[in-house]
């Protein structure tokens, strides 16, 4: 009696893998997809705030602001996790792997994008800002009429780059029991023991995310670059 | 909090010798990445027949996926089909692929951001491609291309703390240790963890701003 491995397969990928595990590929994949946008949605809504902080006409705002931008930024976004997952809870607050991880992707994730923003606002010309404060605006209306919206062109390329990259960092909820798909291989892979062929299958579906986004993105990018 | 309990000696030292990790496996990267993406990217930049479309392949494949999967994959599947690294050597070649796939269109585009009359000119002053490249192009290239580089650079050195998932004792790594002594320590050991990334990569950062004012 010869072994053979699962579905009588002798090639380097295993397909019957993919079958029998398909349930939990989808579930991680799901997870994934999930925490990705909240975080997405999470850090636009901070890294907004902290772009305003870092231009409001407010010194210590100002300070807060570019503090925050150049710490998060220089650290590892896997410490940015930690310190929700080890550091809450000694503060007597406990929260799940999934819930951590995707919190600390968007406050990651908020410092990037608050300076893609801050990059939108210089570009809207200085005259405007002038131009609505004169005409009786407050300087927040101002931001909520007037710039902002003219920014968010410019943002729309560098938040889609975010996205992409929001998705592959997504896979370290892994280290924190998140149950995305990398999570998902990795229960997969102990049933199974094909380890090559299991995590194949894993980087497929995060390519079934990624390389359609990238490619959306290099033409937003292109259409943006021919309509200047 | 326990501050008193998380800064002993002891504690201090066995972090400082998982920076010592980070920073080592950090800097052999970043020198093979450098390599590996400045040839690629000046292959595609050259636009050699085939080889050109197959890095494009193998770049836009890398970049596409997150590195953790790619070092457990290095880590845990290469085995399977007899090339077993180690941890050490995992951590190393997983992140150089990655980083050399990032640096290689950071290569590219520096080098296409250079005038094309530029390049008419050499071409037409009787320099060959090889020449134009090498005299011409690069110079200019290269100058574009510093400040992309050194945030590749910065993010390969927070890069290095994913190699947790493969148990590198990397700085990540003896931080968790540390805090599974005594989970009340956690925050004052990850604010040492976080001044010690922080303050090599903004010095990395001062000297890109350094560099690029100075090229301005």
């Amino acid at each position: 009696m010869h072994f053979r491995k699962q579905g009588g397969s002798n090639d380097m990928l295993n397909f019957s893998i993919l079958e029998r595990y398909i349930d939990s590929y989808l579930a991680g994949f799901y997870n994934t997809i999930q925490s990705s946008v909240l975080a997405l949605i999470g850090s636009f809504v901070l890294g907004t705030v902290i772009a305003v902080f870092r231009i409001a006409p407010v010194k210590p705002l100002n300070w807060f602001g570019t503090a925050y931008v150049e710490f998060i930024r220089n650290i590892p976004l896997l410490l940015v996790v930690f310190f929700f997952y080890l550091g809450l809870p000694s503060l007597g607050i406990t929260l799940d792997g999934f819930v951590c991880g995707t919190i600390g992707l968007a406050v990651y994730t908020s410092s990037f994008i608050a300076e893609a923003i801050r990059a939108g606002i210089m570009s809207v010309p200085k005259g405007q800002t002038e131009a609505a404060l004169a005409s009786g605006l407050t300087y927040l209306k101002t931001m909520r009429h007037i710039i902002l919206p003219q920014a968010i062109k410019i943002v729309i390329p560098p938040l889609g780059n975010q996205f992409i990259n929001l998705i592959k960092n997504s896979s370290i909820l892994t280290v924190f029991a998140g149950f995305d798909l990398m999570y998902y291989g990795d229960i997969i892979n102990t049933d199974t023991f094909d380890t090559f062929s299991t995590y194949i299958f894993v980087a497929m579906f995060y390519l079934l995310l990624t390389i359609p986004l990238s490619f959306a993105v290099v033409r937003i990018e292109r259409r943006l670059a021919r309509n200047d | 909090m326990d501050f008193k309990g998380a800064y002993t000696t002891a504690n201090l030292k066995f972090l400082l010798e998982g920076f010592y990790v980070t920073l080592e496996v950090a800097f052999i990267a970043i020198a093979i990445s450098f390599v590996i993406g400045c040839v690629t990217g000046t292959l595609r930049y050259a636009k050699v027949p085939v080889l050109s479309q197959a890095l494009a392949f193998e770049v836009e494949l890398i970049r596409n996926l997150p590195l953790l999967l790619i070092i457990f994959f290095t880590r845990f599947a290469l085995p399977e089909v007899g090339i077993n690294l180690g941890t050490l050597y995992s951590s190393i070649v997983a992140l150089a692929v990655f980083e050399a796939a990032m640096i290689s269109e950071v290569v590219r585009s520096g080098l296409n951001s250079v005038d094309k009359g530029q390049i008419e000119a050499a071409r037409s002053s009787g320099l060959n491609g090889a020449r134009t490249l090498w005299h011409i192009v690069l110079p200019q290239g290269l100058r574009r291309m510093v400040p992309p580089l050194v945030s590749q650079f910065i993010s390969l050195l927070k890069d290095t703390s994913l190699a947790v998932g493969i148990a590198l004792p990397e700085l990540m790594h003896n931080a968790n240790i540390v805090v599974g002594h005594n989970y009340n320590s956690a925050i004052p050991i990850l604010m040492v963890v976080a001044v010690m990334y922080f303050v090599v990569n903004y010095i990395l950062s001062l000297v890109s701003r350094r560099l690029e004012n100075r090229m301005a």
